[in-house]
C-alpha cells in the first residue's frame, strides 16, 4: 500500500514540476521576445545564428530529403503497381512530402543537430561563467546572445522544410521516372492536378513555422536551465532532443487535424 | 572578414529556400489556384447534392472554370442550394443547365456545367434553372435490384 | 534604526565607496548573511576572505546587482544597488570591471576580439580607435602579442589576463576579482598580484577580491576583511590580522588544521557509531 502510495505522490510531485516548468519556460520566452528588437537593429546578430542553425544544417537536411524521397517513391510505386495507377506516385511523394514528412521529419532532424547545438552553446555558456561576465559587463545576455539564437531558429526552419520536400520530389522523381520508367508527364501532371498551393503548400509552411518556433523555444530554455556543469549541459542536450520531437509529433497532430479535416 | 562569407553561406542559404518553395508552389502545386481571380456568384439548386463540397471543382467541357462557394439548404423548396464562384472571363448563356458529377468511378464530386443556348449570359446573383442531381450509388442500386426483382415476378 | 544611520554617517566620513549595511541573504534554505555590515574605501585595494561557503562570492555578486538581498541595502558610489532598475543596474555596471574565477572568456572569439567586445557594445568608436585601445590594455597585461590566438590556445594564467584586460577595457572605477590567484602558477600568481596592484594605483580605481591565497593577498591588499559564519570576524591590514589574537583569525592566517572551525564534521560520538555496529553484529 505505501509503495502505491509513494509512487502517486511521486506522479504527482512531477506532474506539478512539468506544469512549473512550463510556466518557467513560458516566462522564459516571453522575456527573450520582448528583448527581440535587437535582432532588427543589428541584423549581422541574426545572420550569424541562421548561419548556426541554418547552413549548418543544410547538409543533414538535403541527404536526408534525397533519401526519403527515393524510399517514398519506390515503396509508392511498389504499392500502387498492384492498382495499375502508378501514374498518381507524383502525386502520393508530392503530397505526402508537402503535407506532413517535410515539416515533420525536417523539424525533428533540426532538432537533433541545430536544436542540441544551441542547447549546447547557451548552456557551456552559462557553465564557463560567460554569460554572468556579458551581464557585468553591461551587455544583456537575452538579447545578445538568446535572442538571436531563437529567431535564428524559427526563421531558418521553413526554409529547411521547404528544401527537404523540393528535395525529396526530386528524390522521387529520379527513382520513378528516371530508374524504374514512370512516364515523365504523368509524374507532374497528376502531381501539380491534386497540391493545391493553398491547402497544401501554405499549410506545410505554416506547420514548419509552428515546429520552428516550438524547437527553437525548447532548444534555447533548456540551455538557459541547464545545470552549470557538464553533466547538466549534456542532460539539457538530451532533454532538448526527446522534448522536441515529442512537442513537434503532437503540434502535428494538432495542425493536421485542424487544417485537414472537416470542410477546410 | 571572416563575417562577409558567412554572409555569403546564409544568403545562399535563404535563396536555397526561397527556390525549393518557388519549385514547390509552381511545379509540384497548382499554379491557377495561387492567383484568386476575379469571379461572380450563381446560384442553382439540386434535390440531392451528394458527396459535393464547398471548394469542390466547376467545370465546363473538363476545365475548370470555378469553384464551390457554400452549400447550404433552402427552406421555401426544400432542396439544396449550391452558389458557384465562375472565373470571370467565362460566360455562359442563361439557360446553361449545371449537374453534379463524379470523377473517375469513385472519386470526388464536382460541378459541371452544360452551356445553353441563350443571347444573355448568367450574371452575378442569377440562378441556374436546369439542374441535374448528383447519382446516388446506393439508389441506383435500389433500383437495379428492385429492377431486378419485379423482372423476376413479373414474367 | 540610529545606530545603521550613524554608522552610515561615519562611513561617508571615512570615504567609502561601498557600504553594504543590514544585509540578510539566503540562498534557498541556507542563510548566508544575518545582518552583516561592511563598507570597502575608495582607492584601496581590499582583499576578502574566508572559508569556503562564507560568501564572499556573493558579497561580490551583490556589489554587482546579480543577486538581490532579502533585507538591507547595498550602496556603491551613494547609490542603493539592490533597489535599481534595469536601466541603472546597466549604468551603474559600465563603471565596474569584473574578473571572473576562470577568466570566462567568448570562447568563439579571439583574444583580440574579446578585449574589443565591451568597447564594441557599449561605444560607437571606429575600428581604429578600437584598435588602438584593445592594443593599449593588452600591453598593460602583457599579452598583446597573444592578440590573435583563440581562448583555446590559452594557458589559465594567460586566460585570466585576458579576461583582466577586458575588464578593464571601459575604464571602470571599480574593479571585482572573483579568486584571481586560484588554481595559478607561482609565476602567474605573483603578475596578478602585481597587476591587481598597479592597476590599482596606476588609473586611481577601487578593488576588491575574493580569495583564499594568504600569502598572495597579503603583498598585495590595503586591507583585508575575514568572513565567518556569515559575519564579519576581522579587518584591517594584513599586518594586523597576522598579529591578531583571536583564535578564529590565527587559525585562518596560519592555516591550521583544527581550532574554531573545527575538523569533524558534526555527527553522532565516535562510540555511538562504533556501538551501533557492534550490536548489529552481535544480532
Amino acid at each position: 500500500m505505501t509503495l502505491f502510495k509513494t509512487m502517486l505522490s511521486k506522479l504527482g510531485r512531477k506532474t506539478i514540476d512539468s506544469l512549473w516548468t512550463l510556466g518557467v519556460a513560458s516566462t522564459f520566452i516571453f522575456r527573450v521576445i520582448a528583448r527581440s528588437s535587437i535582432v532588427i537593429r543589428r541584423p549581422n546578430l541574426l545572420v550569424a545564428e541562421m548561419h548556426f542553425a541554418g547552413v549548418l544544417s543544410l547538409v543533414i537536411i538535403i541527404v536526408s530529403g534525397l533519401f526519403v524521397g527515393l524510399v517514398l517513391g519506390l515503396q509508392g510505386y511498389e504499392t500502387l503497381k498492384r492498382y495499375g495507377s502508378t501514374g498518381a506516385v507524383g502525386t502520393l511523394v508530392a503530397l505526402s512530402l508537402v503535407r506532413e514528412l517535410g515539416p515533420v521529419v525536417s523539424a525533428l532532424l533540426f532538432a537533433s543537430r541545430a536544436g542540441s547545438a544551441i542547447t549546447a552553446e547557451i548552456g557551456i555558456m552559462k557553465t564557463t561563467e560567460q554569460l554572468s561576465a556579458m551581464e557585468m559587463m553591461a551587455v544583456d545576455p537575452y538579447a545578445r546572445v538568446i535572442a538571436p539564437m531563437f529567431w535564428g531558429g524559427v526563421l531558418s526552419m521553413p526554409l529547411l522544410a521547404a528544401i527537404f520536400s523540393a528535395m525529396g520530389i526530386i528524390g522521387g522523381y529520379l527513382i520513378t521516372v528516371v530508374v524504374i520508367g514512370v512516364d515523365s508527364g504523368a509524374f507532374w501532371s497528376q502531381m501539380q492536378a491534386s497540391v493545391d498551393f493553398h491547402h497544401d503548400i501554405l499549410n506545410g509552411v505554416i506547420k514548419s513555422v509552428v515546429f520552428g518556433t516550438a524547437v527553437s523555444a525548447i532548444s534555447v530554455y533548456e540551455g538557459y536551465a541547464s545545470v552549470p556543469t557538464a553533466e547538466g549541459v549534456s542532460k539539457a542536450v538530451t532533454r532538448t532532443v526527446v522534448t522536441s520531437a515529442l512537442a513537434v509529433l503532437a503540434l502535428d497532430f494538432v495542425l493536421t487535424a485542424f487544417m485537414f479535416t472537416g470542410a477546410h | 572578414m571572416e563575417r562577409s562569407v558567412i554572409d555569403l553561406w546564409v544568403g545562399i542559404f535563404v535563396a536555397l529556400g526561397i527556390a525549393a518553395l518557388l519549385f514547390l508552389a509552381l511545379k509540384a502545386g497548382n499554379v491557377d489556384s495561387i492567383i484568386k481571380s476575379e469571379g461572380y456568384l450563381v446560384s442553382a439548386e439540386f434535390d440531392n447534392i451528394g458527396g459535393l463540397k464547398a471548394k469542390a471543382p466547376v467545370k465546363s467541357a473538363g476545365v475548370i472554370v470555378g469553384r464551390v462557394d457554400n452549400v447550404s439548404f433552402s427552406n421555401q423548396s426544400l432542396r439544396a442550394v449550391v452558389k458557384l464562384n465562375l472565373d470571370k472571363q467565362f460566360q455562359f448563356p442563361k439557360d446553361s443547365s449545371a449537374s453534379i458529377l463524379t470523377s473517375g468511378l469513385l472519386g470526388d464530386q464536382f460541378v459541371g456545367i452544360d452551356p445553353g443556348g441563350a443571347l444573355e449570359n448568367l450574371q452575378d446573383g442569377d440562378r441556374v434553372r436546369i439542374t441535374q442531381s448528383a447519382i446516388v450509388l446506393e439508389k441506383v442500386i435500389g433500383q437495379f435490384l428492385y429492377g431486378k426483382m419485379s423482372e423476376k415476378n413479373g414474367d | 534604526m540610529t545606530s545603521s544611520y550613524l554608522k552610515f554617517v561615519s562611513m561617508i566620513k571615512t570615504a567609502d565607496l561601498i557600504q553594504i549595511s543590514s544585509l540578510n541573504f539566503s540562498y534557498g534554505k541556507s542563510e548566508i548573511f544575518q545582518n552583516l555590515d561592511v563598507g570597502f574605501s575608495a582607492g584601496k585595494v581590499t582583499a576578502i576572505m574566508g572559508g569556503s561557503g562564507s560568501g564572499k562570492t556573493t558579497i561580490l555578486k551583490l556589489i554587482g546587482g546579480q543577486v538581490r538581498p532579502q533585507k538591507g541595502r547595498v550602496i556603491c558610489d551613494s547609490k542603493v544597488v539592490n533597489h535599481m532598475r534595469h536601466n541603472e543596474l546597466f549604468a551603474h555596471r559600465k563603471t565596474i570591471g569584473m574578473l571572473f574565477q576562470f577568466g570566462a572568456l567568448f570562447t568563439d572569439l579571439n583574444v583580440f576580439d574579446n578585449v574589443a567586445f565591451p568597447l564594441r557594445e557599449q561605444t560607437a568608436l571606429p575600428d581604429a580607435a578600437i584598435k588602438d585601445l584593445v592594443l593599449l590594455k593588452l600591453h598593460a597585461v602583457g599579452l598583446r602579442g597573444a592578440s590573435r590566438l583563440m581562448p583555446a590556445e590559452l594557458s589559465g594564467g594567460m586566460a585570466r589576463r585576458v579576461a583582466l584586460a577586458r575588464a578593464i577595457a571601459l575604464d571602470p572605477s571599480l574593479m571585482l576579482y572573483d579568486e584571481p590567484f586560484t588554481g595559478l602558477d607561482p609565476i602567474s600568481t605573483a603578475i596578478t598580484g602585481n597587476l591587481i596592484r598597479t592597476l590599482n594605483d596606476t588609473l586611481g580605481i577601487t578593488s576588491v577580491f575574493v580569495t583564499h591565497d594568504i600569502k598572495a593577498s597579503f603583498k598585495v591588499a590595503d586591507e583585508v576583511v575575514l568572513l565567518s559564519r556569515g559575519c564579519v570576524t576581522a579587518r584591517g591590514k594584513p599586518e594586523d590580522l597576522m598579529e591578531s589574537t583571536d583564535p578564529l583569525v590565527q587559525q585562518f592566517v596560519n592555516g591550521e588544521v583544527d581550532g574554531p572551525v573545527p575538523f569533524h564534521v558534526r555527527s553522532r560520538s565516535y562510540r555511538e557509531d562504533l556501538a551501533l555496529v557492534q550490536s548489529e553484529n552481535l544480532k
